[in-house]
C-alpha cells in the first residue's frame, strides 16, 4: 500500500532526475559511452539451456544444416554405445548361457512314446513358405545388424579394416533390401496364425506347468500353439512391427522426420533387434536340436502323430474330429 | 604439436558466406554438400548473431565413438579425419555429431548414402600428402603445406580463427578485453569441454 502511494512521487523524482541527467550528458562526446552489443546478443549457454539445441537461418538448401549445435548427439552416442550395446550383448549371451545349461540338464526332449511312424499335417506349403521367407531374411538381417553393433570389436580385429568394410558394406545393402521380404513375411505370418495365437485359459495351465519343459514326461495340454509358441508369435509380430517402423524411418533418413526422431528410431531398432535375436536363438534351439520331431513341423510340414499327441493334445483332438489324423479312432490325447 | 581448433567470433561475423564458398572451391566439394555453413541466430531481431560452423575436430569425437567400421582417426595436430575407403555411409556420425558436420552424397536407391564427407581442417586424408588420390577424396591438404584452413585464412573480418587452440584463445581474449565485449567461443564447451574465460 505504502509503495503504491509513494509511486507517483518516485516517478516524478526520477523523471526530473533523468531529464537533468540527459540535459547534462547530451553534449558529451559519444566515445565516453560504453556500447556493449553483446549485452542484448544471443547467448550460447542460455539458448542451449532453454532449447537444448541452437537453430537459426541458413542460406543453403539443406535445411538440416540450420541446426548449429545439437548436444543431444552426445546423449545418443552414450545410449548407442552403452545401453543398446549392453542390452544386445546381455540378451544374446544370457540366452546362449541359459540354453547351454538347459541342454546340459534336460538334454534333447524326446518323443516319450517313441515315433509312431504315422504323420499328420501341421503346416501347409504356404505357411512354411512365409515362415522360411521371414526366417531366412531375419538370419541375414540379424547377422548384418549385429555386425553393425558388435563387428568392430569382434570381427574387425580378426579380418582387418578393408575386409571388414567390404563385408559391412555388402551387409548394409543386404540389410536394406532384405528388409522388404521380412516385412511382408511378418504381415503374412500375422494373418495366417493370429487366430490360433489368441491367449486363453489353456495357456495359463500350460505356463503353470512350465510347459512340461523341465519335467520329463510332463505334457500340459495345448491347442495348435502352446503358450510358449504364442509368446514367440507375439514377440515376432510386435518386435517385427517395431523393427519395421523404425527400420523404414532409418531407410528414408530425414524424409518425414527430424534429428530427434532419427535418433529415437535407431535406438528402438537397436534394442528391439538385439532382444528379438536373443528370442529367435531360443526358438531355433527348441525347433531343432532341442526337441525330437519338432523340426518336421516346418521342414516337411508333416509331424509324427505321437509328437503331436504329446505336445499339442487338444489340437490332435480337433484334427481327429475333422478326420485329419491317421488312425484317428485310437487318437486319445496323451494327457 | 599444436592442438588445432576453430573459433568463430560471432561479434565479427557478418554472414558473408565467403568461408563457405572458399571451402567449396578449395576442395571441389560436390553440389549439395557443405563442409562449412553460416547459421544466423535470431535473424532480423535485436541481438542477432551469425556463426560459421564446420567440424570442430572435437576432443573425444562422438563420430569416431559411434562409427561401426572405425574409419575415423585423430592426427598429431588433433584434427579428426576419416577414411572414405572404410566408410560405409551408415549415417551414425551425423546422428552423434553436435555440429551437423558429416555430409553424404545421395547415391542409389531410397535414402542410401554414399561415403561421408566433412571438413578436414584442410588436412586431407589417409593417402600420401597432396597426392591426386587424396585430393580427389578429401580435397586440398593445406596443413601439409604449412598453411591454415582456407576458410579462416581468407575471412574478411577475421571472425573465423583457426590454429593452435591456446593461440587463438589468446587472440580472442585480447579482442574481448580491448573492445569490452564478446559473446563467447561458440561450440567450444560442447566440442572441447572447455571455454574461454576473459
Amino acid at each position: 500500500m505504502k509503495l503504491v502511494s509513494l509511486f507517483p512521487l518516485r516517478a516524478a523524482f526520477f523523471g526530473l532526475f533523468g531529464a537533468i541527467l540527459l540535459a547534462v550528458s547530451a553534449p558529451a562526446p559519444a566515445a565516453a559511452q560504453i556500447v556493449n552489443p553483446t549485452a542484448q546478443a544471443v547467448q550460447e549457454d542460455k539458448l542451449l539451456r532453454q532449447l537444448h539445441h541452437l537453430e537459426g537461418r541458413i542460406s543453403i538448401p539443406d535445411q538440416k544444416a540450420s541446426v548449429l549445435i545439437q548436444p543431444a548427439g552426445r546423449e545418443w552416442r552414450e545410449f548407442h554405445n552403452t545401453t543398446v550395446f549392453w542390452t544386445g550383448a546381455i540378451s544374446i549371451l544370457g540366452i546362449l548361457a541359459a540354453l547351454l545349461v538347459f541342454y546340459a540338464v534336460r538334454g534333447r526332449i524326446a518323443i516319450d512314446s517313441g515315433p509312431s511312424g504315422k504323420t499328420m499335417t501341421r503346416f501347409n506349403g504356404f505357411e512354411r513358405f512365409i515362415h522360411w521367407m521371414t526366417a531366412g531374411t531375419f538370419i541375414v538381417l540379424g547377422i548384418t545388424g549385429l555386425n553393425v553393433a558388435f563387428g568392430k570389436y569382434l570381427l574387425l580385429p580378426l579380418i582387418g579394416a578393408e575386409a571388414f568394410t567390404t563385408f559391412s558394406q555388402l551387409g548394409k545393402y543386404a540389410h536394406n533390401y532384405l528388409a522388404f521380404p521380412f516385412m511382408i513375411g511378418v504381415v503374412f505370418m500375422f494373418l495366417a496364425w493370429v487366430k490360433e495365437n489368441i491367449p486363453n485359459a489353456v495357456d495359463v495351465a500350460w505356463l503353470k506347468a512350465g510347459g512340461g519343459l523341465f519335467v520329463k514326461g510332463a505334457h500340459p495340454p495345448a491347442k495348435k500353439f502352446n503358450a510358449g509358441q504364442k509368446l514367440i508369435f507375439w514377440s515376432v509380430i510386435l518386435g517385427g512391427v517395431a523393427l519395421s517402423i523404425s527400420g523404414v524411418i532409418l531407410l528414408f533418413p530425414f524424409y518425414a522426420t527430424g534429428m530427434a526422431e532419427m535418433q529415437l528410431a535407431q535406438i528402438v531398432h537397436g534394442i528391439v533387434g538385439g532382444v528379438i535375436v536373443a528370442i529367435m536363438i531360443a526358438h531355433i534351439y527348441i525347433g531343432s536340436v532341442g526337441m525330437e520331431g519338432a523340426f518336421d513341423a516346418m521342414g516337411s510340414g508333416e509331424v509324427d502323430v505321437n509328437w503331436a499327441k504329446e505336445h499339442h493334445s487338444l489340437w490332435v483332438k480337433e484334427e481327429a474330429e475333422k478326420g485329419k489324423v491317421p488312425g484317428a479312432a485310437a487318437a486319445v490325447p496323451a494327457e | 604439436m599444436a592442438r588445432m581448433k576453430f573459433l568463430c567470433d560471432a561479434d565479427r561475423c557478418i554472414e558473408c558466406n565467403a568461408c563457405v564458398t572458399a571451402c567449396k572451391n578449395e576442395h571441389e566439394v560436390p553440389w549439395g554438400i557443405n563442409r562449412r555453413r553460416v547459421v544466423t541466430i535470431n535473424d532480423g531481431k535485436p541481438g542477432e548473431r551469425s556463426v560459421s560452423m564446420a567440424c570442430m575436430h572435437c576432443t573425444d569425437a562422438p563420430c569416431a565413438a559411434v562409427c561401426p567400421v572405425d574409419c575415423f582417426y585423430t592426427t598429431a595436430d588433433a584434427v579428426v579425419l576419416h577414411s572414405k575407403d572404410l566408410c560405409i555411409g551408415c549415417g551414425y556420425c551425423f546422428y552423434a555429431c553436435p555440429f551437423g558436420a558429416p555430409q553424404y552424397p545421395k547415391v542409389g536407391n531410397f535414402g542410401s548414402r554414399g561415403k561421408m564427407d566433412k571438413c578436414t581442417y584442410c588436412a586431407g586424408g589417409p593417402e600420401a600428402d597432396n597426392s591426386s588420390a587424396e585430393y580427389a577424396k578429401y580435397g586440398a591438404n593445406r596443413l601439409a603445406e604449412g598453411k591454415l584452413p582456407i576458410c579462416a585464412e581468407m575471412c574478411s573480418t577475421k571472425a573465423l580463427l583457426a590454429g593452435d587452440g591456446a593461440m587463438i584463445a589468446t587472440i580472442y581474449k585480447e579482442r574481448v578485453l580491448k573492445r569490452g565485449y564478446g559473446s563467447g567461443a561458440w561450440g567450444w564447451k560442447v566440442a572441447y569441454k572447455e571455454t574461454i574465460t576473459v
